[in-house]
């Protein structure tokens, strides 16, 4: 099952497919969900690896000992086809490909052997962001410019997905593989992320989880102009065209 | 105008709230205190200013910053007026921080500092609780300390802009147990209101609805099970809330 949200003469419908041919991809989708979006940064191998030694300095001084978690707040949300919005004077902004796990119902302090069982299913979500110098402070004014949150196109049921910590994830500017990662290189499984979440964040239904973005580096950075493309495998392809703000 | 959310007869209720502190319903019926529940009487993004007041920097050894100390709430923290927030167990540091909540009135992007006032829409209380032992240095304070569930009371009710003269001379105060604890003016803030309008206006686009906690100033001290602990703002609100422990907490999950 597909469950998608799409803009029908003004009014936001809910709607389920048996198959994503079913789907027409054009830009009256939505995000799939209305919750809230919570991510977890600095969850890929790789990227902690990078950062090895930063971790140990000033400010940080020591490796995170939790899963660290930011807010992408409701104005950074767009579906698919709509255009990410770049500032002109903030410098290089990043495409962020990750796996979206998306709530099925209330989880409160779920233990991770449970976890998918509070998970609808998973979506695709592109995690734009501005460069980041340091990790100390909140992410608010690289994260959450409005459109800096693309969702979809549609949650994919989880018994469809044979496993969600093996999923491969390519991205795409202008029709080119720039960057290659996969579900696999996260720190925290899926399981993992839910259930620590839920230990003091009650989640809900239709709240979606960013679990991981990868290192944001040179092949990652989208330009007005641009089409970008995040596509991952048993899900399917998230596309949003790049304008100036 | 004073406008809260309640929930009654397990419906929620928009209300009014007369002279008398008493809520009357939309047909006018006046509801006795203890038939309903406070709720948050408003829904949005939440923001909440770090260090802005520079007595409480000096209280944490910080400086006060150059530019606003922004970080975000997600809504599992709400509570309203007169509810319960739980400490964990086994943690030595869980205190209350009371703060004037900025809460928009309409859409807001690329607001300048001299039109800022004109999107407030009205003003309520808000007590950020955290919980020091889970301070991390990434994205410093992390959700863990700042956004755990019943860790946000807010209200009792949302005052109208129009009806606070002037937000920037508002005396704020926290009793424990009815001990005054913690005392300080809005004259103090370190950013004012129209600062952080312009500020967050300019990374994003503000709704209607959208809360802005503008800080606490010094006089932070810990919580234990069983605390009643009174954060007031003047002209504002007197939001109650009292502390109960983990097991409690627990049990009402249960329920």
């Amino acid at each position: 099952m597909f469950y998608y949200k799409q803009k029908e003469s003004n009014t936001n419908v809910s709607k389920t497919a048996n198959s994503r041919a079913d789907i027409t991809l054009d830009s009256t989708l939505l995000p799939p969900t209305t919750g809230s979006v919570i991510g977890v940064a600095l969850n890929n191998k790789q990227l902690a690896a990078s950062l090895e030694t930063a971790f140990n300095e000033k400010p940080h001084v020591q490796p995170p000992k939790t899963p660290v978690l930011h807010i992408k707040t409701d104005n950074t949300h767009i579906g698919y086809g709509h255009s990410i919005k770049v500032p002109n004077d903030k410098g290089a902004v990043f495409a962020g490909p990750s796996l979206g796990i998306v709530i099925g119902k209330k989880a409160t302090r779920v233990p991770a052997e449970n976890a998918l069982d509070f998970v609808q299913g998973f979506t695709i979500v592109n995690e734009v962001s501005l460069a980041e110098t340091s990790f100390y402070r909140p992410a608010v004014k690289a994260k959450c410019r409005d459109t800096f949150c693309p969702i979809g196109p549609w949650t994919v049921d989880k018994s469809l997905i044979e496993t969600p910590n093996q999923l491969a994830i390519k991205t795409l500017i202008n029709g080119s593989i720039v960057h290659e990662t996969s579900t696999d290189q996260l720190i925290y499984p899926v399981e993992e992320i839910v259930s620590y979440i839920s230990s003091f964040i009650t989640l809900e239904e239709g709240d979606v989880i960013i679990a991981g973005t990868p290192q944001r580096n040179a092949e990652l950075e989208i330009k007005p102009g641009d089409s970008v493309t995040i596509e991952i495998e048993e899900i399917g392809s998230l596309t949003n065209p790049v304008e100036q703000e | 105008m004073k406008s809260a959310r309640i929930l009654f007869n397990n419906d929620t209720l928009n209300v009014t709230v007369n002279d008398q502190d008493q809520v009357v319903t939309a047909e006018g019926k006046v509801l006795e205190e203890g038939t309903f529940t406070w709720l948050p009487p408003c829904e949005g993004k939440m923001f909440v200013l770090a260090i802005n007041y520079a007595d409480h920097a000096a209280e944490l050894s910080f400086k006060a910053p150059e530019e606003p100390l922004v970080f975000l709430k997600n809504k599992n923290s709400l509570i309203g007026h007169d509810q319960q927030t739980f400490r964990p167990d086994n943690v030595d540091y869980m205190h209350y921080e009371c703060e004037l909540v900025v809460v928009i009135g309409k859409e807001a992007k690329n607001v300048s500092q001299e039109d800022a006032m004109d999107y407030v829409g009205g003003y309520t209380v808000g007590n950020d609780y955290a919980i020091r032992d889970y301070l991390e240095n990434y994205y410093r304070p992390n959700l863990r300390v700042k956004s755990r569930d019943t860790c946000t009371p807010i209200g009792p009710y949302l005052v109208d802009a129009k009806d606070v003269k002037d937000p920037h001379n508002l005396m704020l105060r926290t009793y424990i147990n009815g001990e005054l604890k913690q005392e300080g003016n809005t004259k103090d803030l370190v950013f004012n209101i129209p600062h952080l309008i312009a500020y967050l206006s300019d990374i994003m686009t503000l709704t209607p609805g959208d809360m802005i906690f503008t800080g606490t100033p010094e006089g932070l001290a810990d919580v234990k099970p069983g605390d009643v602990v009174v954060t007031e703002v003047e002209g504002v609100g007197v939001l109650k809330n009292t502390i109960i422990s983990e097991t409690d907490y627990l049990n009402t999950l249960n329920q």
